[in-house]
């Protein structure tokens, strides 16, 4: 499965980080480096094995619906790069 | 008088109850050290020299009323992964610089509740992604010890790096650290200090910037084994704003430490004998083996067959989560926004490209792969399987021994730049403890011998989930055995 | 057999449209899905947002249990299999209104399996929906793009809030039975009272998947399972009106049939109905690379239901939409028609029970569906804020039952009670208008008009239809209030008819 330029661009685009054309080619190479590395776990026999998606075997807690949080506007916007009347401001978002 | 800042954490919190010495003076020798010292180590992103004499001051308060909690005047330090109310927070990321938390992580807030004083903020590789802090956006940290007859700058190891050094250095009683592949231990054993990974669950990730979620664990870095059980004590607790968090009551550790380790059985796993791996690193652990069995510890050759597949499955894992965990990083709500760009998306690419550094990329673009459609399950279930099989390596020599003893790291500190050129050459420092990340299970690093070059080396015990207590009790006869004293010699 | 009616006509054949939904229905909590912050309408921007709906760094979520119960109900509503274990998984995207830059939902193991809706078309045929699953989910935040013409502003109020997402199977074919559908599991859900249904404020919403067919490929889709006879499918997003999901389905299938006719072929693609335009378009925002990454959430642990759990809250369930009809049919004789619309809201099938306990159920059906129904309407309420109690269509029906008073007079009845008069039996005191059954008085007036008209009462006996207007000028005689069948008889025998 080795990756190549165009799929170094793909994956880029899903991860959100802008990563120059000359740049591609390399991190590709690098990429699949690693990826070859990480593919040794093909002779792993996992035939039946479920996948192990945590290390805490007890079921999840839940909690009771009563409202414990929110009403502080100050706190939530007090790291925005910008904002305006209690919003978070981003530039126009085109739907 | 004597330096208050070579206290064990132990030493200290007697002292401060005896009244020998005050926090405010306490506090006052390590800022004046860091002041000194911090220029060249580049421990401290961030010093709160004015928090940490107004705490100490509160501390010596409560101290004079004959009250207090068990770290109760100590000053510590707090890698920079712990949101810390009103103080920065950054993750040794440019995207969280200027950050500041508006509320208070679990693990410190149960520091302050226990009276600990906060000197500041460690360095750490970014977003803990690291084991040479050489990726954080504040610089690398140094280490304080250096190889015999050289004069190169070695790193700390990573991810905690500046915690590592900070203990080694006497900056600090001791350190917060946290550990995803082994980012507490492997700092640990470069700078002869103890670091503890617990259970996985045992301490809240409740405010701890997020790595990989389901290995992420915090934990000490301090001077001695008594110490680094006592500040776990405080880290740990059950928190109910974390659903992993484990919902069981906390022992005390230190009482473990220094209790006798007669016919306990030690497990040695023959797949953790490298190829290639140094002498030295060979013979200290067969040096530790020897140590156990004068204490009395019967030793049982065990085998963990799945071992060299934990690093490859680490790395899928992780930036798996990381990928994931890190997109809230995108500049609309807090962190770095980019100043230009054309369009929504150019935004959110140009502020991630500006606001992270190359390996955190790296992973991120790693992670974001593994998990993309027709991937999925050939690399990311597929790893989550294997995983699985560690786990059960594990599960299968509890039944004939009670603590494993491995070397914590394949070598000793290496030179800052020495292993940049390639990933997969730095990923193989974590090769002996990214597995009880995997299988979630505690394990500490004891400083336990220096190698030719005058390096330290760390010995690993690894325990059952939740068994700290025979972790500790081990840890402690290594540390016995061993008697490291070995300081490195001040240059900095 | 290809069914007729559900055929479109274009230029070159016959074409069907296959269509499944994805409804998502808000929790009807106090607090969100995984935080302690307060669900609710109206509030100020990002005053209901606790640092973890606004994905603050080391921000975990915890799961709110009534919302469980909530989606657990549900399914047990749609006769949905109930997963004991389940998980939550992340949807990864960026979004300015996803703070995480994922939504926490259910793909890979939902709470809710199979299930199955039976939907009355409007010929009163039934006709099965299949449910795929139910899974809970987060909602996200909302965008204002009108408050400045450069940038968007972002209120997190609605981030987190805890959505039910019922998907579907391909098992829709008409836009009435997509309307029909979504009304069925709507009602269900305010049953369940786990759903207001509010759809204007957004709190019940469809996102609809259109595709088109050559006619014939659907059967044959049913036959083998292969989604190839199918076509490519569109995504109409939140559509939250029945009228605008039959618009938007409508538009939709004449789109693709064109672009199909003229040659082309459908994209797969994210669309937005525009009730404006009257036409749907592409989103050209979520178009690009959907590779959601989903994976199993390693912040939350698997969700494990205990099976006495679920049964105490199947033995709590009300009685749904489905078995109430059959029952106002069997116990009150009512048609499945006029069942039908007693049962489409509760408050109006309890409203009807209330009023119909010893009285003609039939009749009070038609009060309540006709006349309160209507007054309602046009004062724009319902039957759960229906300020006319039970007890007095009751009343007006045993009054009507009696004999006290006449249909025709009852709704002059109902006018003053709808007044505030009082009770219908103190209106009819107060008025006046109880029926005149007395014969004597009858007859009087009978005789009277009679004399009065010689030349009338002469032509009747040629032509008997004429007797209506000697029963009208009678009733107008007694102020209406005369028993019209009394009036008829005296009439006849006094007329030799």
């Amino acid at each position: 499965m080795a990756i190549d330029a165009a799929t170094v661009r793909k994956v880029a685009h899903l991860a959100r980080i802008k990563t120059p054309e000359d740049r591609l080619e390399p991190l590709a190479q690098e990429l699949n480096g690693i990826l070859k590395w990480i593919e040794q776990l093909d002779e792993v026999d996992v035939q039946g094995v479920e996948p192990m998606t945590s290390n805490v075997s007890q079921p999840l807690r839940l909690r009771d619906d009563v409202v414990t949080d929110g009403d502080k506007v100050a706190d939530v916007l007090s790291n925005a790069p910008k904002s305006a009347d209690g919003f978070f401001v981003v530039p126009k978002v085109v739907e | 008088m004597t330096d208050l800042t070579k206290l064990t954490l132990a030493d200290a919190v007697d002292g401060l109850k005896a009244k020998t010495f005050s926090s405010e003076e306490l506090t006052q020798a390590f800022l004046t050290n860091i002041e000194a010292s911090n220029p060249t180590l580049n421990a401290y992103v961030e010093v709160t020299a004015d928090k940490a004499l107004e705490q100490a001051r509160a501390s010596d308060a409560r101290l004079a009323k004959g009250e207090g909690g068990a770290l109760e005047g100590a000053p510590l330090g707090i890698k920079d992964l712990f949101c810390t109310e009103g103080v920065q927070t950054t993750a040794g990321s440019n995207m969280l610089r200027g950050f500041v938390p508006p509320y208070e992580s679990t693990v410190t807030a149960n520091l302050w509740r226990d009276g600990a004083v906060m000197l500041g903020k460690l360095n750490m590789d970014e977003f803990a992604m690291g084991s040479s802090n050489e990726t954080s956006a504040f610089g690398p940290v140094k280490n304080p010890w250096k190889s015999k007859g050289s004069n190169a700058d070695l790193t700390p190891g990573g991810s905690s790096g500046g915690s590592a050094s900070a203990v080694a250095a006497d900056l600090c009683l001791a350190a917060t650290a946290s550990d995803t592949g082994g980012s507490i231990r492997q700092p640990a054993a470069f700078t002869g200090t103890v670091g503890i990974k617990p259970t996985y669950g045992r301490a809240s990730r409740y405010g701890m910037v997020a790595f990989a979620s389901s290995l992420d664990q915090a934990g000490p870095i301090a001077k001695t084994v008594k110490d680094s059980a006592l500040l776990l004590n405080s880290m740990c607790s059950f928190d109910a704003k974390d659903s992993t968090s484990l919902d069981i009551p906390t022992p005390d550790w230190t009482q473990s430490v220094g209790q006798s380790v007669k016919g306990l059985r030690i497990g040695v796993p023959k797949e953790y004998v490298l190829d290639g791996m140094p002498a030295e690193i060979q013979k200290l652990w067969e040096q530790g083996v020897e140590w156990l069995k004068a204490a009395g510890c019967e030793i049982v050759e065990i085998s963990l067959p799945h071992t060299k597949y934990a690093l490859p499955t680490y790395y899928i894992v992780a930036p798996a989560e990381a990928s994931s965990n890190l997109a809230r990083y995108d500049g609309m709500r807090f962190g770095h926004r980019a100043e230009e760009f054309t369009s929504l998306d150019d935004l959110y690419a140009t502020s991630r490209a500006e606001g992270f550094g190359k390996e955190v990329q790296r992973r991120l673009t790693i992670g974001a792969y593994v998990l993309s459609a027709g991937f999925y399950d050939a690399y990311y279930v597929k790893a989550l399987k294997v995983r699985r099989r560690i786990a059960q390596d594990f599960d299968n020599v509890w039944g004939q021994v009670d603590a494993i003893l491995t070397p914590s790291t394949p070598s000793a500190a290496f030179a800052i730049g020495d292993k940049q050129i390639d990933p997969l050459t730095m990923y193989l420092n974590d090769v002996f403890t990214v597995t009880t990340n995997l299988a979630g299970l505690p394990g500490i690093s004891v400083p336990a011998g220096l190698s030719a070059d005058g390096l330290p080396l760390g010995l690993q015990v690894i325990g059952k989930a939740l068994d700290e207590a025979t972790v500790f009790q081990v840890a402690g006869a290594l540390e016995d055995a061993a008697g490291f004293v070995a300081k490195p010699d001040r240059w900095w | 057999m290809t069914d007729n009616s559900k055929l479109i006509q274009g230029r070159t054949g016959a074409w069907e449209i296959v269509m499944g939904l994805e409804i998502h229905a808000q929790v009807a909590s106090n607090a969100k899905l995984f935080s302690g912050a307060a669900v609710g309408f109206g509030a100020g921007p990002n005053e209901q947002v606790s640092l973890v709906d606004a994905g603050f760094p080391g921000m975990l979520p915890t799961l709110n249990k009534y919302c469980v119960e909530q989606a657990v109900k549900s399914g047990l509503g749609l006769r949905a299999q109930i997963n004991l274990k389940s998980q939550f998984d992340r949807k990864n995207y960026f979004y300015p209104d996803l703070p995480t830059g994922y939504q926490i939902s259910q793909l890979y193991h939902p709470l809710v399996g199979e299930g199955v809706v039976e939907v009355e078309a409007e010929d009163g045929s039934f006709f099965n929906v299949g449910i795929e699953r139910l899974h809970l989910e987060q909602d996200a935040g909302k965008l204002i793009h009108d408050l400045s013409p450069t940038e968007s502003y972002v209120d997190l109020n609605r981030a987190g809030t805890a959505l039910m997402e019922i998907v579907s199977r391909p098992d829709i074919r008409t836009p009435e039975e997509a309307v029909a559908y979504v009304k069925k599991i709507r009602t269900i859900l305010i049953y369940l009272g786990t759903c207001d249904g509010d759809m204007e404020k957004g709190n019940l919403r469809a996102d609809v998947n259109v595709s088109v067919c050559r006619a014939g490929n659907y059967d044959k889709f049913k036959e083998t399972g292969d989604f190839g006879f199918l076509g490519t499918r569109c995504e109409i997003k939140n559509v939250n009106s029945f009228r605008f999901i039959s618009q938007a389905i409508q538009y939709e299938a004449r789109r693709q049939i064109e672009i199909l006719e003229d040659g082309g072929s459908i994209t797969q693609e994210t669309r937005l109905y525009d009730p404006t335009a009257g036409e749907t378009r592409s989103m050209r925002s979520k178009e690009e690379a959907q590779d959601y990454r989903y994976f199993p959430d390693p912040d939350l642990l698997p969700l494990v239901l205990e099976q006495a759990w679920i049964d105490a809250i199947k033995a709590g369930l009300p009685e749904l939409p489905d078995d109430k009809r059959r029952r106002f049919m069997s116990e009150y004789g009512l048609s499945q028609y006029d069942a039908g619309v007693l049962i489409s809201e509760q408050a109006k099938a309890d409203y009807f029970e209330a009023a119909a306990k010893g009285r003609d159920a039939k009749l009070v059906s038609n009060w309540v569906t006709n006349e309160v129904s209507a007054r309602l309407a046009a004062d724009n309420r319902d039957f759960s804020d229906n300020p006319l109690p039970a007890a007095h269509v009751a009343q007006l029906v045993e009054l009507i039952e009696t004999n006290v008073i006449s249909s025709k007079i009852a709704k002059e009845v109902f006018d003053h009670v709808w007044n505030g008069e009082g009770s219908p039996a103190e209106v009819v005191e107060k008025h006046g208008l109880k029926q005149v059954t007395d014969t004597g008085a009858i007859e009087k007036a009978v005789d009277e008009i009679i004399a009065a008209n010689p030349d009338k009462a002469a032509a009747v006996a040629e032509k008997p239809q004429a007797i209506g207007w000697f029963v009208g000028q009678v009733m107008k005689a007694t102020g209406g209030k005369a028993n019209p069948a009394a009036v008829n008889d005296i009439l006849k025998s006094k007329l030799g008819l």
